[in-house]
């Protein structure tokens, strides 16, 4: 990244005062137009459903620790549980805290922009969220619940199969989720192109500004997709259409399709901002320019190019023609190729820097390492061949947690860490910070890699009690989430630790490393930043 | 503290490396087990009885060998890194963001090894896909929550295969959620063309050891194929979730030699001979919710 002018930004303490005594609590949270508060809100919000989500996953673990049936009453509650445990993870926790909370946040921060383009757009894109999240609780409590697995496969997803409202509560939460997405993608686009300061190229937006804007049109051109296949299963169940339907001549088929072409590029609409964010922290704690800029950036095009032709590797047997199946291995198993850019670029940048193990730090490097080895099974999934074997079994579950709920939520944690004193003006304490790390690190692992083992042997996901066989690294992988847990009870500490401590921050309390614009400003900002437009050499 | 933290989390680091690599190569070189199901704290996949497994396991081995190495690789260049690099042995930073040739590295390395792993990946794809000379057809209908299997050739013999089990009793015989009351009798070393479809929602038929698995879908007719090398009973799963009992379909293979199975065929013409007049599915409903009476029981009764 290039210097920057300093000059602007600062001496608005006083106009930051007198805003916020003008604004009642209403007026600054409920009806809020500024992109930090926003930002606030998301991150907030994903808290919230971050820890439901892990408060299923817990329950499930204590299930399935031992063979039988232990804590759920029947094998639809549990089915209720697992859909409502992914819904959740993916709609109201990753996607609110990296794209909604860290986006809103540091968007117009690094472009220099004074706020988002559409600062009301960006108040509903967040308000469509908590309706959205009551009806996915609505979901899981209604009835006998709403349990077809969060991939919502018909015909099991129809009315006869899951009659009652509870589905359709799930359905119109993701309708609102997505319109929500959708709104936000818009807006992050309109300020990524039209909003940066004077001087600010493409070429010299910051990484993660890139890795938004990829994110934002991944989101735009996917989430039409899905509202599409889950209008057609709303009128499947509630007004006698047949679209997925076999014996109205419809294709369950069909639904696999658009779902995976949304779902695909789903997951990296997850894992790209935390791409970016772990650029920044990997610089920033080497004291290094990011190595090869213009290929990082490049990669995460690719990813998101190459991400919208590769949806039907999770359909190898749904009876697709073999011609087909060798397209989407060969596709597939192309993406491991601009990743593997992004890792050895990330270790590049830190070859020869002067390297703080800081806790942020400390949960990139746990990145890069989680989410090589979430990728590399990626690759043994996209092989058809093998998928034949490990298709829906446990290898898939250790695979796709390896990259999101530890690549994704580590990417989560490290911007938490990196960017709270920004955003609070005061320092988490970081011998817990550590702490925390180190405590989710063998947690998590304890958790999935033991899964690994239980796919190989066969174990198909999706089940409340299992072969006896299975006792062993099941028992494993429940005390690795216990720890999992107790990790996140750490966490909730440490915030408290944050928000009591009385130590005040510096504008860039990281020092020379760390180069983007949010650093020029003061911890935390003024309520209004940019005024003055800063100016890129 | 700030000098005996790094040491710590260099061992920590190093140990979890170790143990890492250890558990991916023990996965590679598993010797396999006896039977044809999951064993406790198994950590490779179930041994293949099938010529599509044999080639599942060997490409599995090769593409893991691969990921074990860049993993270590990957995890061992990270350690180097920090060590090498920390703030206190190298205190000012290089500034180079560039390097042409390590670029282009590492972007065509990985381009070859995924060469190598496609050309016998391809191979594997289409030698899966389908048989060209089938000895006989199987058609394997999924039912909330039972397998029904239709030998086509064998003037439609038909039954159902159910767990014995039923539900919230404690399992009464067998191998708890795999054993089934009728099993699918397969010949050993036939070409078997297998149909899949489905009376309701989507399942999945999927025996492990033999590398079969293919979903069951309603108003569509899925091949595969499989060829059994050995006589022995082979377990399997339904392996996409079905609803209440996804996780209590079982599916138990016991194959046989040709003599064996001829003579099994003609005698279960006339033992499931009521089948063709009796739609299967109000032969047994799913068992009841209280189930105070064990399954096997109650299947039984039916049967008689």
């Amino acid at each position: 990244m290039s210097a920057q002018d300093h000059a602007a930004g600062h001496g608005h303490g006083h106009d930051d005062h007198h805003h916020h005594a003008e604004l009642s609590f209403a007026q600054r949270w409920l009806f809020s137009t500024n992109h930090k508060d926003i930002g606030t809100l998301y991150i907030i919000f994903g808290l919230i459903g971050g820890i439901c989500g892990l408060i299923i996953s817990v329950l499930m673990r204590m299930e399935l620790q031992s063979p039988g049936m232990q804590v759920f009453s029947s094998g639809q509650a549990w089915n209720a549980a697992i859909t409502s445990h992914g819904l959740l993870m993916i709609f109201f926790s990753v996607m609110p805290v990296l794209i909604g909370g860290f986006g809103n946040w540091f968007i117009p921060l690094m472009i220099g922009a004074p706020d988002m383009a559409f600062p009301r757009l960006n108040n509903i894109s967040f308000w469509l969220l908590v309706p959205a999240f009551a009806l996915i609780m609505a979901g899981q409590f209604v009835g006998s619940g709403a349990g077809p697995g969060w991939t919502l496969y018909p015909p099991l997803s129809n009315a006869t199969y899951q009659s009652g409202p509870a589905l359709d509560f799930v359905l119109f939460a993701l309708h609102l989720a997505g319109i929500s997405s959708l709104l936000g993608a818009i807006n992050f686009i309109t300020t990524i192109f039209n909003m940066r300061a004077p001087g600010m190229t493409l070429h010299k937006m910051p990484l993660f500004i890139w890795a938004m804007l990829v994110t934002a049109f991944l989101l735009l051109l996917s989430v039409p997709v899905l509202a599409g296949a889950i209008t057609m299963l709303i009128t499947d169940r509630n007004f006698g259409t047949a679209f997925f339907e076999p014996s109205g001549g419809g294709d369950p088929v069909l639904f696999q399709h658009l779902f995976w072409f949304f779902g695909h590029p789903e997951v990296y609409i997850m894992i790209l901002p935390a791409f970016g964010v772990i650029s920044h922290i990997i610089s920033t704690f080497s004291r290094k320019p990011v190595f090869g800029y213009l290929g990082m950036a490049y990669a995460m095009v690719a990813i998101g190019v190459v991400g919208f032709v590769v949806w039907a590797h999770h359909m190898f047997i749904s009876g697709m023609d073999v011609d087909t199946r060798a397209y989407f291995m060969a596709a597939t198993m192309i993406i491991a190729v601009p990743t593997g850019i992004k890792i050895f670029s990330w270790i590049a940048t830190m070859w020869g820097g002067s390297i703080e193990m800081k806790t942020p730090m400390l949960w990139a490097v746990g990145f890069i390492f989680v989410f090589t080895l979430g990728g590399v099974t990626g690759v043994v999934l996209a092989n058809a061949g093998i998928d034949q074997y490990v298709h829906n079994t446990y290898y898939v579950i250790a695979h796709f947690h390896y990259v999101l709920s530890l690549g994704a939520v580590f990417g989560i944690f490290a911007g938490f860490y990196y960017w709270i004193g920004k955003m609070s003006g005061r320092q988490y304490p970081e011998q817990l910070g550590k702490l925390h790390f180190w405590m989710t690190f063998v947690g998590v692992n304890l958790t999935f890699f033991p899964m690994h083992f239980l796919g190989l042997a066969g174990m198909p996901r999706r089940y409340v009690d299992y072969p006896d066989a299975f006792a062993g690294w099941n028992m494993v992988a429940s005390i690795g989430a216990y720890i999992g847990a107790a990790s996140m009870v750490l966490f909730l500490y440490v915030i408290y630790r944050t928000f009591t401590s009385k130590e005040r921050l510096a504008d860039n309390y990281w020092g020379e490393g760390a180069t983007t614009l949010e650093w020029t400003q003061s911890s935390p900002p003024a309520f209004h930043t940019y005024e003055v437009l800063p100016r890129i050499r | 503290m700030d000098h005996t933290m790094p040491l710590l989390r260099r061992l920590v680091a190093a140990a979890f490396l170790a143990t890492l690599g250890t558990a991916l190569l023990a996965m590679a070189f598993a010797e396999p087990a006896l039977a044809d199901l999951p064993r406790n704290w198994q950590m490779g996949m179930q041994p293949a009885a099938s010529p599509v497994q044999r080639d599942i396991h060997s490409l599995h081995h090769l593409v893991l060998v691969i990921i074990t190495v860049i993993t270590i690789f990957v995890g061992g260049l990270l350690a180097y890194v920090i060590w090498r690099f920390s703030a206190d042995k190298n205190p000012n930073p290089s500034q180079t963001s560039h390097n042409t040739v390590l670029e282009v590295a590492w972007t065509v390395i990985p381009v070859l090894i995924l060469v190598v792993i496609a050309i016998p990946s391809f191979r594997l794809v289409y030698f899966q896909d389908r048989t060209h000379e089938a000895d006989m057809t199987l058609k394997v209908t999924g039912h909330q929550w039972y397998w029904e299997y239709t030998y086509t050739d064998a003037e439609g013999l038909n039954f159902g295969s159910r767990p014995l089990d039923a539900k919230g009793v404690r399992w009464q015989q067998g191998i708890r959620l795999l054993d089934v009351d009728e099993p699918l009798v397969l010949p050993v070393g036939k070409n078997i063309r297998i149909l899949t479809t489905s009376a309701d929602v989507i399942h999945s038929f999927f025996v492990p050891s033999l590398g079969v698995q293919r979903y069951a879908i309603p108003g569509r007719t899925i091949e595969t194929w499989v060829r059994i090398d050995r006589p022995g009973t082979f377990y399997g799963q339904c392996n996409q979730i079905c609803g209440e009992d996804h996780s209590n379909m079982p599916i138990a293979v016991r194959a046989l030699p040709e003599a064996e199975f001829t003579a099994w065929l003609a005698e279960a013409k006339k033992k499931f001979a009521a089948n063709e007049t009796t739609p299967i599915r109000e032969v047994a409903a799913p068992a009841p919710a209280q189930g105070s009476v064990p399954g096997g029981a109650v299947l039984a009764a039916v049967r008689q």
